[in-house]
């Protein structure tokens, strides 16, 4: 019913979440992301949520922890192509995501993750 | 008031009915006409609902209702009931950060904000209603 899939490029790991995502398939995914995180010795994680339609407090969550492991396991985290109704509805059920960097497309997210801030 | 056009129920027993009730409330709000941003709130809205339903309330339903208000407005109403344990403390349990179960306390609350109508009837040891309406902002099709 949902689709991710974790891409290993150069040092960050690519993750694409798509369709409907169980509690479960988050749950999978965050387990799956951090042992990769420690086998791969990856230094970023790159999320791609624009495939999602909606975020609520169960998958904010995962995203946070997600993050928060990513940090002690010394990568850093940055979720990308959040939709503009998404972020609207977030803020809105009281959800902003503190301490989780962002970027708006994948490559703005890999300059992020890389220390070189695009030129807007 | 509002006239009742159509009514689902769906069954929330196990947590992939969390994503039946997304995706009838989607459906739903989708064939009335509700803007991409209204979807997402009522189905955000409904996704934390349903989950509460399951994991607090120990499963039960969701009865969606598809209506017109006189204004010919579409709405649409969502109720989860079950028969859990009930809440004690209303105002505690819509306190932002508030959770019995190690969660972020923003489900309930945050639901209560993004929709247009709020209801909670509870009572400890019978179970709980949950009820949240929405309007779509424009006007219908057709
Ligand atoms: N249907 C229910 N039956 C019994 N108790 C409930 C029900 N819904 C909510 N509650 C109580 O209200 C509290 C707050 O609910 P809320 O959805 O805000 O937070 P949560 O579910 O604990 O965490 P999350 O932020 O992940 O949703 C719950 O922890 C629970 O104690
Ligand atoms: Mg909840």
């Amino acid at each position: 019913m949902s689709r991710t899939s974790v891409i290993e490029l150069q040092d960050v790991l690519l993750v694409t979440i798509q369709g409907e995502l169980t509690d479960r398939d988050a749950m999978a995914l965050q387990e799956e992301l951090t042992s990769s995180v420690a086998s791969s010795s990856a230094r970023g994680v790159l999320i791609d949520v624009s495939g999602l339609d909606i975020v609520d407090s169960f998958l904010a969550r995962t995203l946070h922890d997600i993050a928060a492991a990513s940090a002690l396991l010394a990568a850093d985290t940055v979720v990308v192509g959040m939709r503009p109704e998404v972020a609207i509805t977030l803020v809105e059920l009281g959800l902003t995501l503190p301490g989780l960097g962002t970027a708006l497309t994948v490559a703005d997210g890999m300059d992020k993750l890389n220390g070189s801030a695009r030129p807007r | 008031m509002t006239d009742i056009l159509t009514v689902h129920e769906v069954r929330i027993n196990e947590e992939i009915d969390i994503v039946h009730v997304r995706q009838a409330a989607r459906d739903l709000a989708v064939s009335v006409g509700f803007s991409l941003v209204e979807q997402t709130k009522l189905v955000t809205a409904a996704s934390e609902l349903a989950r509460n339903t399951l994991v607090h309330g120990n499963g039960g339903r969701a009865r969606i209702e598809l209506g017109r208000a006189l204004d010919g407005t579409p709405t649409l109403r969502l109720a989860f009931t079950d028969t859990g344990p009930g809440i004690a403390d209303i105002d505690q349990a819509l306190t932002d950060g508030y959770s019995s179960a190690g969660g972020l306390g923003l489900g309930l609350s945050g639901a209560r904000r993004l929709a247009d109508d709020f209801d909670l009837d509870t009572e400890p040891g019978k179970g709980t209603t949950v009820t949240v309406g929405f309007r779509a902002r424009r006007p219908a099709r057709g």
